[in-house]
């Protein structure tokens, strides 16, 4: 059973008439890689500064290993932060910013040269010791920026956006990387990002944020396979979001059509959303499929092939490893466990469902 | 493309070449050379004199504690500048600069005005029966007059470094656990010496040559290097000492200035 490390409840925090977190709740447990994910703007980055100390909240409590650190200065908190941009402190060696944390603790000489080789070799930088930040890559700044937090043996390592200014191929090394320090130090990671593979590749927990509201929160394949409503959907990989009736428990009607589904409880005759990822239509021979239509566009992505179909006035995206030109008329299969039902929001505020875990 | 370029920088060359190289050049002709127009290093030895000496030695101290001065209030207001909102910082700013767009005599004779025996600060202490302020002609009032006319230029330099340095490296300091003094002592110090000793020359550099503070607030008894050299060309007519004299004060700034580079690694925010 995992124990819960930290404890947000009711965090509001506003700049001026700007509402950035609006009586947030949220708990993290131990030894977990969440991961707060959303657009720019909704609060996510806020949120981790209020972890790390760097903002306080209008409203609202952290709890920290059963210890109210709400007003605690980071320098007194038992967590460490991996900034965005690296931070390091330019006028300083590598070994020097690593050991930052450690002098100022008052370890020993011996102890912190330890740590200094520990760290390095843990990042794959060992013999680094004596260059200086502008003498690395942004890659290895960020490694650097992460030996100098964890030497401290933080029991949350706090992520901003670590990766986003590192090119496509590093990112995903770094996320590796990150998944094996995780798994290595055994300690908390609370990680934000706008990247919602980096947040599916890496995470234990995602919390899908959004105008300062948590809109889900599951693990990766929770909030891919069944997101809960039309944002997640959105901005968890490419979906068709179509609206539809609950005609009766296991079956609904999309454009007219009848499709049978696995979702029950949502009454009789009810407007919903329902969510198709595109990888879930089979294309087969007209007639075979629940509707028929024919094929638009058509890109070649490397893994699939990027499809649209024209079916009942709605451009279907359909991703597939099977190759329909240009003006065949298909059909549309889909397999009743691939769909996803969401309750329709009844305002646009809606998106802002308090959800417990 | 290229050539365009070029003529561009052809106002700017006819600028350096007029009015900064052929100078130069002429003070180091006359400087090395005697009324006949002979090589000589007699010009350079006027410096020896005992008279020459002790202006020298008093320039030398009153720009240094000028200098310390500037750097001791320039700092703090620097500090609490950079922390401010730039709507408010650059209020302030512009309140310590707006001085400066006064012509700099007539800030120095204002002072003047006010030390005097009968002026405007002695006539306030005595109808509130304070004793008396008596530093007009003493190098107290030449100290006065060179922080006041320069703090700006110590200010500048560090404000600019100062609001240059990353919230989140401050941040990140603080995150490793250091507190509020040590995040100045091991971060935001180390990180502005360039912006020092950009101040530091702004302010030393001026106060070891200026003869005209010295002139209005220290009467004509105190001579300082600068007031020496002003009367070896204005009074004496003798350009060959006054070049030798100023070739002189050139090669203390510059051994001023490499002292100073010394304890800076990078070399960033110096004249030279």
């Amino acid at each position: 059973m995992a124990r819960k490390l930290i404890d947000i409840s009711h965090i509001s925090k506003s700049y001026g008439d700007n509402l950035v977190l609006d009586d947030l709740n949220l708990y993290i447990n131990e030894n977990k890689f969440l991961t707060l994910l959303g657009p720019s703007g909704c609060g996510k980055t806020t949120l981790l500064r209020i972890l790390g100390g760097f903002e306080t909240p209008n409203k609202g409590n952290i709890i920290f290993d059963g210890v109210d650190i709400t007003n605690l200065a980071p320098n007194k908190r038992q967590l460490n932060t991996v900034f965005q941009k690296y931070a390091l402190f330019t006028h300083m060696t590598i070994a020097e910013n690593i050991a930052f944390g450690l002098k100022i603790k008052g370890k020993s000489k011996a102890y912190i040269n330890d740590k200094i080789k520990y760290a390095l070799k843990l990042v794959n930088l060992d013999g680094y010791e004596n260059r200086t930040a502008d003498q690395l890559s942004g890659g290895q700044q960020q490694r650097i920026a992460i030996a100098r937090a964890i030497v401290n043996e933080p029991k949350v390592l706090l992520l901003d956006e670590p990766l986003g200014a590192l090119d496509l191929k590093l990112r995903q090394d770094m996320q590796y990387e990150l998944i094996r320090l995780k798994n290595e130090l055994g300690i908390t990671f609370v990680y934000v990002t706008h990247d919602q593979e980096e947040a599916l590749t890496m995470s234990d927990t995602i919390v899908v944020m959004n105008q300062g509201y948590i809109q889900q929160i599951g693990s990766p394949e929770d909030i891919y396979n069944e997101p809960e409503n039309a944002f997640v959907a959105d901005f968890i990989g490419e979906s068709n979001i179509l609206p539809a009736t609950m005609v009766e428990d296991k079956l609904v009607k999309i454009l007219g059509v009848n499709f049978p589904c696995v979702d029950t409880g949502f009454g009789r005759n009810k407007p919903v959303d329902a969510v198709i990822r595109p990888e879930d239509i089979d294309l087969v021979k007209p007639g075979e499929g629940l509707l028929d239509g024919v094929v638009t566009h058509l890109i070649f992505k490397g893994v699939h092939y990027e499809m649209e179909v024209m079916a009942n006035n709605y451009e279907w995206l359909v991703h597939s490893t099977d190759m329909f030109p240009v003006g065949t008329e298909v059909g549309i299969k889909v397999d009743p466990f691939d769909i996803q039902i969401m309750k329709k929001p009844q305002s646009e505020d809606e998106e802002a469902v308090p959800i417990e875990e | 493309m290229k050539n365009k370029k070029r003529l561009l920088t052809g106002p700017y060359l006819f600028w350096a070449i007029a009015f900064i190289i052929i100078p130069i050049i002429m003070i180091f002709y006359y400087g090395l050379t005697d009324a006949d127009n002979n090589f000589t290093l007699m010009n350079l030895a006027e410096i020896t004199t005992p008279e020459n000496l002790k202006a020298l030695g008093l320039s030398l101290l009153l720009s240094f504690i000028s200098t310390v001065i500037c750097l001791v209030l320039a700092y703090p207001l620097a500090m609490i500048l950079s922390g401010k909102s730039v709507n408010q910082s650059s209020f302030i700013v512009l309140i310590f600069i707006l001085p400066m767009w006064m012509n700099f005599l007539l800030r120095t004779l204002a002072w003047q005005t006010l030390l005097e025996k009968n002026g405007v600060i002695n006539a306030v202490l005595s109808f509130l029966h304070l004793p008396q302020l008596e530093i007009i002609n003493t190098p107290y009032a030449i100290i006065l007059g060179m922080v006041y006319n320069f703090l700006p230029f110590m200010v500048l330099p560090i404000y600019n470094v100062l609001v240059k340095i990353d919230k989140d490296v401050i941040n990140a300091a603080r995150d490793l656990g250091a507190n509020n003094i040590q995040v100045f002592t091991k971060i935001i110090l180390p990180l502005s010496v360039p912006g020092v000793i950009s101040g530091i020359t702004m302010v030393f550099v001026p106060a070891l040559t200026t003869f005209v503070i010295s002139d209005i607030l220290g009467g004509s008894k105190i001579l300082l290097i600068g007031n020496v050299i002003e009367q070896e060309f204005t009074h004496s007519y003798n350009w060959h000492a006054g070049s030798g004299l100023s070739l002189v004060l050139m090669i203390f700034i510059v051994i001023s200035m490499a002292l100073i580079t010394k304890y800076d690694k990078d070399g960033e925010g110096t004249a030279f």
